[in-house]
């Protein structure tokens, strides 16, 4: 499982790097998005400061729908999901590689936006291992929701439009318990408030990625 | 009369009915085809022949019938089977992103094959030098079926699925598949070839199907003819097709 | 030939079952109706709006735990191998469908229910934010099963989301709730809709989630058979297009009988086959038997 797993994920960045996508179109998009939010709440600093944890994480968000969208589309073509189902792949391995591809991205569109964050809202770090923590724990679960939900979806004319509608409900425990955390670590917060939520954030990660692992195969095969 | 096979036939499908939503692809198809044997099915378009291959692949379910290849069932046994079947469909299966060495590779590897083989797969198939590093959004329609059969090389399944292989390949292109379908049956391995071109198929199958309508309609047997000059094979191979009565080789490599 | 097919008819017991749980529920309905307005006192605080209270938590009992509980259960028994059914899956969209009604009742009863006493027809309070992200995913339910599938594959989707979302219910749960009590700023509203109950209030509440189980139930069963019917009337088009499709065969076959097949000219032909269904053809006559649009081996 593993080693499909690597595979599959070196094959998913591979095609990354060459068509760099993600770089190109999701990021950029993150970045809009941040500007757009700017534009709705206004120049008072202050209020886009309070307001920059859920900001930045509503970004992610949608990106992650990107994201996932952008990984979905790459079997689409030639029939490679079928390749895939023929050449044997575990399902398990086939689910994290990809999921794991998905994260990579992710990572580094956190990045670009915290720095974006900090820059455009004025956003103060206190505790930067408390954000840290939230983007990684976060990510992963974006990820796995992300991939289950995009074979789910895969098949289906209509996945443009009904992915994000299925997706976003599904995460939106990472929404809140990302924006509580960035809370926690900006100006004033305590890692206690925290904490609490992070148990949260790998509760989920474990029930989506534990689902992912088991149901995949199935899922590929209705698709 | 041949000793009874103990072990299960490639392929084996009895009242096979598969659907697709409320559309019917096949309606009660009954085929068997022996190990080692290679079948030509043949039928008008839209006959069900595509669906059939996908069928004996595992990636259509049955609604009702059985189906087994190598004694297992395809969709719900898929581990133990999938790494022994290889389709050809008409899709190529291709990243656009990656060049044909790195499909060729991340196909072969996924589906468990050696990587060393993968070089002798390229240079029969011509995939070598400035074509080898072309990625795969460049390929024509033919070459992109080149890869797809290298890869087919490197991993050498049991089973060969080939969907209208000839399809789109030039003449150079139509002998190499030729002379490979051959050593594969030499080989011991089963091949099924959906074709309505059976022109191209020439001599290399010995029992012809026809589907029509989704279900086996006719059958025939064809005797192992000398090769045409139109589809001459390399001389190497005309020795091993030959005077083999029936055409059924009966060992196993 | 096929026109005189008629669907799979409800028997006597099961169609005297259904009226019979219609009429409890009306008269329940009816019951609490009658208790609520006129019988039972109004609240020292609230006024009258309490009444509102025979409606309200029933409604929202019914909408999360039932219907949403037995869609997810139905929905793993279907994924469950041994239990696969297509009456699991049948029964999990009705119980969506119906839970989607009585989430929208619950939602605007709450609202009607917290202008007067809050000022404002929403509040993101625990259990409104949780209900609001229940219809939603119901709503993403509905909408993945209106797509045009065969019934197998739109089942086994179906239920994948509706597992997903019944994991994601209780996390969202525990995040709705800490996102209340733990946020730093203070709740000036007081999210408590719940007047103290005691005497004829008790007793008419009480009637009022019986009653409106009943409701439930019979909705689930009536838009059950609904769905019985629809799947009946696509495995009848299944039928004539099997037909359709071998009949094709056959035609194709003495027409194009030149096609592709002379070319080689070796070996004698074979005749094509006559086309009346043989024995070793499947028969079609199994699934309009069976009266279920399932494949016969794996119908229940």
């Amino acid at each position: 499982m593993w080693r499909d797993t690597l595979l599959v994920a070196g094959k998913d960045l591979r095609i990354e790097a060459r068509s760099r996508v993600a770089l190109s179109q999701v990021v950029p998009f993150g970045v809009v998005a941040l500007v757009l939010f700017a534009f709705a709440l206004g120049p008072d600093r202050t209020r886009m400061a309070a307001g920059a944890p859920g900001l930045f994480w509503l970004a992610v968000l949608f990106c992650a729908v990107l994201a996932v969208q952008r990984s979905v589309a790459v079997e689409s073509v030639d029939g490679a999901r079928d390749g895939l189902r023929l050449s044997g792949l575990d399902p398990a391995g086939l689910f994290l590689g990809k999921a794991s591809a998905i994260a990579a991205q992710l990572i580094v569109l956190e990045v670009v936006l915290g720095v974006g964050v900090v820059l455009l809202y004025g956003a103060r770090i206190t505790t930067p291992w408390l954000i840290v923590a939230s983007c990684l724990l976060g990510t992963l679960g974006l990820a796995a929701t992300g991939t289950l939900y995009g074979a789910l979806s895969a098949g289906l004319r209509v996945r443009e439009t009904l992915l994000p509608f299925l997706l976003l409900p599904i995460a939106a425990p990472v929404l809140l318990a990302g924006t509580r955390i960035w809370q926690a670590g900006m100006a004033g917060g305590t890692a206690a408030d925290g904490s609490q939520w992070l148990r949260l954030l790998v509760v989920f990660d474990a029930v989506y990625l534990a689902l992912g692992v088991v149901v995949y195969g199935p899922i590929q095969e209705s698709a | 009369m041949a000793p009874p096979d103990p072990s299960p036939p490639a392929v084996f499908l009895r009242h096979a009915v598969a659907l697709s939503g409320r559309f019917p692809l096949l309606t009660g198809v009954d085929l068997t085809v022996a190990r080692g044997e290679t079948v030509l099915i043949e039928g008008p378009n839209g006959a069900g022949k595509t669906s059939l291959l996908r069928v004996c692949a595992g990636l259509v379910p049955l609604s009702s019938g059985r189906v087994a290849v190598f004694g297992l069932d395809p969709v719900r046994q898929s581990n133990g089977v999938r790494r022994r079947i290889g389709l050809l469909s008409h899709a190529s299966h291709l990243y656009d992103d990656l060049s044909v060495r790195e499909n060729i590779r991340f196909a072969v590897r996924a589906a468990g094959g050696e990587v060393a083989r993968i070089e002798d797969a390229c240079a029969r198939l011509g995939l070598t030098g400035r074509l080898a590093k072309t990625t795969a959004a460049k390929l024509s329609a033919g070459q992109r079926r080149r890869v797809a059969l290298a890869v087919l090389v490197a991993r050498w399944p049991e089973l060969w699925l080939l969907d209208e292989p000839h399809a789109g390949l030039d003449a150079s292109a139509r002998s190499v598949l030729n002379s490979l379908v051959a050593d594969a049956a030499a080989s011991g391995a089963s091949v099924v070839i959906a074709s309505h071109e059976p022109e191209f198929v020439g001599s290399l199958a010995t029992r012809a199907v026809t589907v029509t309508g989704g279900r086996v309609t006719a059958e025939r047997r064809i005797a192992a003819a000398p090769a045409e000059p139109r589809d001459q094979p390399p001389a190497a191979l005309v020795a091993r097709a030959d005077g083999v009565p029936g055409g059924r080789v009966a060992h196993v490599a | 030939m096929s026109a005189t097919r008629v669907p799979p008819p409800l028997s006597p017991r099961a169609r005297w079952t259904v009226r019979s749980i219609g009429a409890a529920a009306a008269v329940g309905m009816a019951l609490t109706v009658w208790l609520g307005l006129w019988v039972t006192p109004p609240d020292q605080v609230q006024g009258n709006l309490v009444r509102l209270v025979y409606i309200h938590p029933g409604v929202a009992w019914v909408a999360l735990y039932l219907a949403f509980g037995l869609a997810a259960v139905a929905s793993l028994l279907y994924l469950w191998p041994r239990t696969r059914s297509l009456f699991w899956d049948r029964l999990a969209a009705a119980a969506v469908e119906v839970g989607v009604v009585f989430n929208v009742c619950t939602l605007v009863s709450g609202s009607i229910w917290g202008r007067p006493t809050w000022g404002v027809y929403w509040a993101w309070d625990a259990r409104l934010t949780l209900t609001a992200i229940l219809l939603v995913l119901f709503l993403g339910y509905i909408a993945l099963r209106r797509l045009p599938a065969d019934p197998e594959k739109r089942a086994k989707r179906s239920a994948f989301v509706c597992l997903f979302a019944a994991v994601d219910i209780p996390i969202d749960h525990f995040s709705v709730l800490w996102w209340r009590t733990l946020h730093q700023g203070a709740t000036v509203l007081n999210p408590d809709l719940s007047p103290t109950i005691h005497g004829s209030m008790a007793w008419t509440l009480l009637i009022s989630f019986l009653s409106l189980t009943l409701v439930f139930v019979w909705m689930l069963l009536v838009r059950y058979r609904i769905g019985v019917l629809e799947d009946w009337l696509g495995s009848g088009e299944l039928d004539v297009a099997l037909r359709q499709r071998q009949a094709e065969g056959s035609s194709a076959g003495t027409a194009d009988g030149a096609t592709g097949t002379d070319a080689l000219g070796t070996g004698p032909r074979e005749p094509v086959p006559s086309l009346v269904p043989t024995p070793s053809s499947p028969d079609p006559a199994g699934v309009v038997a069976a009266g279920h649009p399932a494949v016969p081996e794996r119908a229940r």
